[in-house]
């Protein structure tokens, strides 16, 4: 199974609503309904720009049960991006048309959690609106913490206090707030999980402050909006087709297959659903495994690379493709 | 140790401790408070001080005694049953918060009704740290009359409910903490092959 | 073609039989000569007309008395319908799909109206007229996975996804081939299916997981499972081994043909919206060896994959007792002419 289904959407509204931000709402094409979804869950969103051809995920912020449209936040990662969020940004307007695929869920929340702390960073605010959408429908204890940079940075701030009340926390860092984790952590009842989604760092000192407040492992997770991080150019060898494929630096390997017209599978394109893992039958260099699937002992031992979102630094590598 | 290819067995990897719980919990039998003893000698002097121990087990005095002094400075209590243990185990985690973390440490009937408790809890069975002491007994439910025969250290093994002959598969429920009886004559009554204590 | 529904039972004097264009669309599940555990999934597409695969769910000449045996056990064994309290969205999802689906495949039997969350069912067979407000388990009479698990041919289980695993956390089994639904609920991929022999050695099941984990949404997949049973008897649970285990030892040379039955499981994997849960649905047909035998195909073939087993397999499915009576009357039909390839037949 190669990448997913497509289905076509026009685009029904866009909204400014921070400074980077924009809101953009889908309907199918021929207004038929669309998947309902889970709390958490994200599409694919493909992007032609130019002669190039992007796949950027997205998390579903609206209703899970509103079947009339989606709505997708995204923001604009500025002269860093490769063009994906500028796209969106610059080239994508009411009556544009895109394509999407269904929704996939690879951050639920446990819903045998007595209770769920949500912790957000910036953009990372997304996958939490359809999530406390679907905690509140479902009557679950909840509570968000939400850190912006200002509230002129920050998106929903005002909706989401106005919707859940007491139960959001907003943190403005121009304010010099920040969230008291330690804190919050320290006085949560037997059974609550911790989500957290924003960027690397914060993600990485959130699950470490709550290891520390002796927090188990089951009880934590994230999600990372990673994209695949550019690197010097290679040559990925085919072993069983025999063909050489050259990865340009703001590549990923899965990218430059599919311009080749190498099928190859993948799901999220972001280094957690494991859809895309490869064997690897020989590498004369050091690989980077930027994925979040991989085990430690997978990734010493060298076999497998997850192709959407690693690569290597120099030289070659040999897959089993 | 109970070692297993039993996919729906857990696995008891042996008690180590973590450092960063603010609390601990620990239920052993007898067996399993030597156990608790070397967890302790495995991490530093104010760990078991943050730990309360249940022995959920019928001790002697001078057991007793002895578990006092080896455990000490833990907070200890001596319950006189498996089920007084548990009963004692959900009072505790009613009022509980997040960062504690659950340990158990015995047969394998004692630390699957710590796992079956603490799920009530929202505690994930991985997350409690276990080691495996003492008897290999098991607790076994009949498919049948759904009954839970105790202390089973025979295979086949009579139900102490319904009275049918039980073969004793190896397929494990957490949820009800028990191993599988099966009927062994249902196809064949009578033909009943000699009961093994296998379980001792 | 408009079903008939027949009359009969599947427990004391087991009066099921299949009708000859009913024995035409048998999923006989062996491609070879030969079986062995595969992970053997495929797309569940729609199928050729009136084949078990035509539609999402399959609804047979036998639906009517299915229902009506399910309601039996039930009533004996509450126990075989079990939900944990966080799959609630789950079974709403279940209901939807299963009742979505039937009124679409096979309107002339069932009506969905739907008002928002105002809904309106009918089944005809059953004779069930119910309105009820989706989302409310008060309006229903019983909860919505039992609800539409009385009026679905096929048992079905409901597994929650977390931690990158699967968790049988709800089920409506009446029957099963020898597993119990009341002892694996809340078990994991890798636990229920502990009692499987070789399989995990072939990494069959870390595939297979890992493929059902990824599964979307509008995507679901399929595959045949298959076991041998004494009589047309749908309930062969642990349960109640001690009632049906000693049919295995009343086959005899004489009523083999007539005896001795394949069961064969189409599975169907859905992953569902609301919940992100997998619903597993196993839908059992039988065949007795008799019926089997007048496809010449299968008639050749069946012999063949019986003596190819291996022996945990025979020892797991519980065919030691009457499998070499069965090859040996089986053998009459294998004039060992080559088979095709596939399970149709030719
Ligand atoms: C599950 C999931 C959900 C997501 N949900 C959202 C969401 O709801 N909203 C949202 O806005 N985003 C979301 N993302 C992120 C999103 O998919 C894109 O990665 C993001 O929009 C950036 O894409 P891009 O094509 O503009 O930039 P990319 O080029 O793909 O860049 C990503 C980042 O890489 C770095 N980078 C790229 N090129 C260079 C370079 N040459 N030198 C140095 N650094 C570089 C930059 O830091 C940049 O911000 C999600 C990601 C995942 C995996
Ligand atoms: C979530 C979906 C599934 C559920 C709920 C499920 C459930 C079960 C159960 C309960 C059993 C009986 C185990 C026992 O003896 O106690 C079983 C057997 C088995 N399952 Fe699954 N299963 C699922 C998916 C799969 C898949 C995708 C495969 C693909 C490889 C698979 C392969 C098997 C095999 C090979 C057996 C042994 C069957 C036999 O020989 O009769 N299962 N399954
Ligand atoms: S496509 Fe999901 S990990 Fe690569």
């Amino acid at each position: 199974m190669s990448g997913f289904p497509l289905r076509r959407v026009r685009v029904a509204e866009v909204e400014q609503v921070a400074a980077r931000i924009k809101r953009f709402r889908f309907v199918d094409i021929d207004n038929a309904p669309l998947s309902q979804f889970s709390g958490g869950s994200h599409i694919s969103v493909v992007m032609h720009s130019g002669d190039r051809l992007m796949r950027n995920p997205y998390s579903l912020m609206g209703s899970p049960t509103d079947t009339s449209s989606y709505q997708i936040s995204v923001l604009h990662c500025g002269a860093d991006s490769r063009g994906g969020s500028k796209f969106m940004h610059e080239n994508v307007a009411v009556g544009s048309e895109l394509e999407i695929s269904q929704p996939l869920n690879l951050f639920p929340p446990v819903r045998l959690a007595k209770k769920h702390v949500l912790v957000a960073g910036g953009i990372g605010i997304t996958p939490f609106m359809s999530m406390m959408n679907e905690l509140d429908a479902l009557r679950s204890d909840f509570e968000l913490h939400y850190g912006v940079r200002s509230l002129e940075d920050g998106a929903y701030c005002k909706y989401l206090q106005s919707r859940y009340g007491s139960r959001v926390n907003v943190y403005r860092q121009d304010q010099g707030q920040m969230i008291p984790l330690d804190a919050i952590l320290g006085e949560q009842r037997l059974g609550t999980h911790m989500y957290v989604c924003g960027p690397k760092p914060m993600i990485d000192w959130a699950l470490q402050t709550a290891e520390l407040q002796g927090w188990p492992q089951e009880n934590l997770h994230s999600e990372q909006f990673s994209a695949p991080p550019p690197g010097k150019p290679f040559v990925v060898k085919l072993a069983k087709s025999g063909r050489e494929i050259a990865v340009k630096g703001h590549q990923s390997i899965l990218e430059a297959l599919e311009e080749h017209g190498v099928d190859a599978s993948f799901l999220c394109r972001g280094g957690a659903c494991g859809q895309c893992e490869t064997g690897v039958i020989a590498c004369d260099g050091y690989i980077d495994h930027n994925d979040h699937f991989l085990s430690e002992a997978e990734r010493v031992g060298g076999k497998k690379i997850m192709i959407c979102m690693s690569r290597i630094q120099t030289g070659s590598i040999t897959l089993d493709l | 140790m109970t070692i297993s290819t039993i996919k729906s067995r857990p696995i008891y990897p042996g008690l180590s401790p973590d450092l960063n719980a603010r609390s601990n919990i620990i239920v052993c039998d007898k067996a399993g408070a030597a156990a608790v003893t070397e967890l302790f000698s495995r991490a530093d002097a104010t760990f078991a001080k943050r730990s309360t121990v249940f022995i959920a087990d019928a001790l002697q005095e001078t057991e007793a005694a002895t578990a006092r002094k080896d455990l000490a400075p833990a907070t200890l209590e001596i319950l006189p049953s498996l089920s007084a243990g548990i009963v004692r185990l959900r009072e505790f985690l009613d009022n509980a918060p997040m960062g504690l973390r659950l340990y158990a440490a015995g047969t394998e009937p004692l630390i699957g009704s710590v796992v079956q408790a603490a799920a009530d809890y929202g505690i994930d069975h991985l997350s409690i740290r276990t080691e495996h002491r003492g008897s290999l007994m098991r607790r076994v439910q009949c498919v049948h009359c759904k009954g839970f025969t105790e202390n089973v250290t025979t295979n086949p093994v009579t139900c102490s409910h319904c009275g049918l002959t039980l073969f004793v598969r190896d397929h494990y429920s957490r949820r009800l903490a028990a191993f599988q009886g099966v009927c062994i004559d249902a196809e064949n009554p009578g033909d009943v092959p000699p009961m093994e204590a296998i379980y001792q | 073609m408009a079903l008939i529904f027949k009359d009969e039972t599947f427990r004391d004097d087991f009066t099921y039989k299949n009708s000859p264009a009913t024995i035409r669309r048998f999923p006989f599940p062996f491609i070879e000569d030969q079986y062995r555990y595969s992970v053997n999934i495929e797309p569940h597409t729609p199928g050729p007309k009136g084949s078990v695969y035509e539609f999402t769910f399959d609804i047979d000449e036998h639906y009517v008395s299915e229902m009506r045996d399910r309601a039996m056990v039930l009533q004996e064994d509450p126990g075989r319908c079990q939900a944990l309290p966080h799959m609630m969205t789950a079974q709403w999802d279940m209901l939807e799909l299963v009742m979505v689906s039937l009124a679409r495949d096979y309107p002339d039997l069932f009506t969905l109206h739907r008002d928002g969350a105002h809904w309106h069912w009918i089944n005809k067979p059953l004779n069930i007229d119910q309105k009820f407000t989706f989302g409310e388990v008060n309006s229903l009479p019983y909860e919505p996975m039992e609800y539409v698990g009385r009026q679905i041919q096929g048992d079905f289980s409901l597994q929650d996804q977390r931690d990158g695993q699967l968790w049988m956390d709800a089920g409506i089994i009446t029957s099963q081939a020898d597993w119990s639904l009341d002892f694996d609920v809340g078990m994991n991929f890798f636990e229920w299916h502990a009692p499987v022999p070789l399989a995990h050695e072939a990494g069959v099941f870390e595939r297979a997981l890992k493929f059902l984990l990824n599964m979307q949404i509008g995507q679901p997949v399929r595959r045949l499972n298959w076991t041998m049973t004494i009589n047309p008897r749908l309930d062969t649970s642990p349960e109640n081994y001690p009632k049906w285990g000693k049919d295995r030892t009343t086959v005899t040379p004489e009523n083999v043909g007539e005896k001795v039955h394949l069961r064969v499981e189409l599975q169907g994997l859905f992953r569902l919206p609301r919940s992100n849960a997998i619903l597993f649905s196993i839908r059992g047909y039988l065949m007795s060896l008799e019926q089997i035998v007048t496809v010449p195909k299968w008639g050749r073939r069946l012999p063949r994959v019986l003596k190819s087993l291996p022996p945990e397999l025979i020892e797991y499915k519980g065919l030691a007792r009457y499998r070499q009576t069965a090859i040996d009357w089986l053998e009459k039909y294998d004039d060992g002419a080559p088979t095709s390839p596939g399970g149709g037949p030719d």
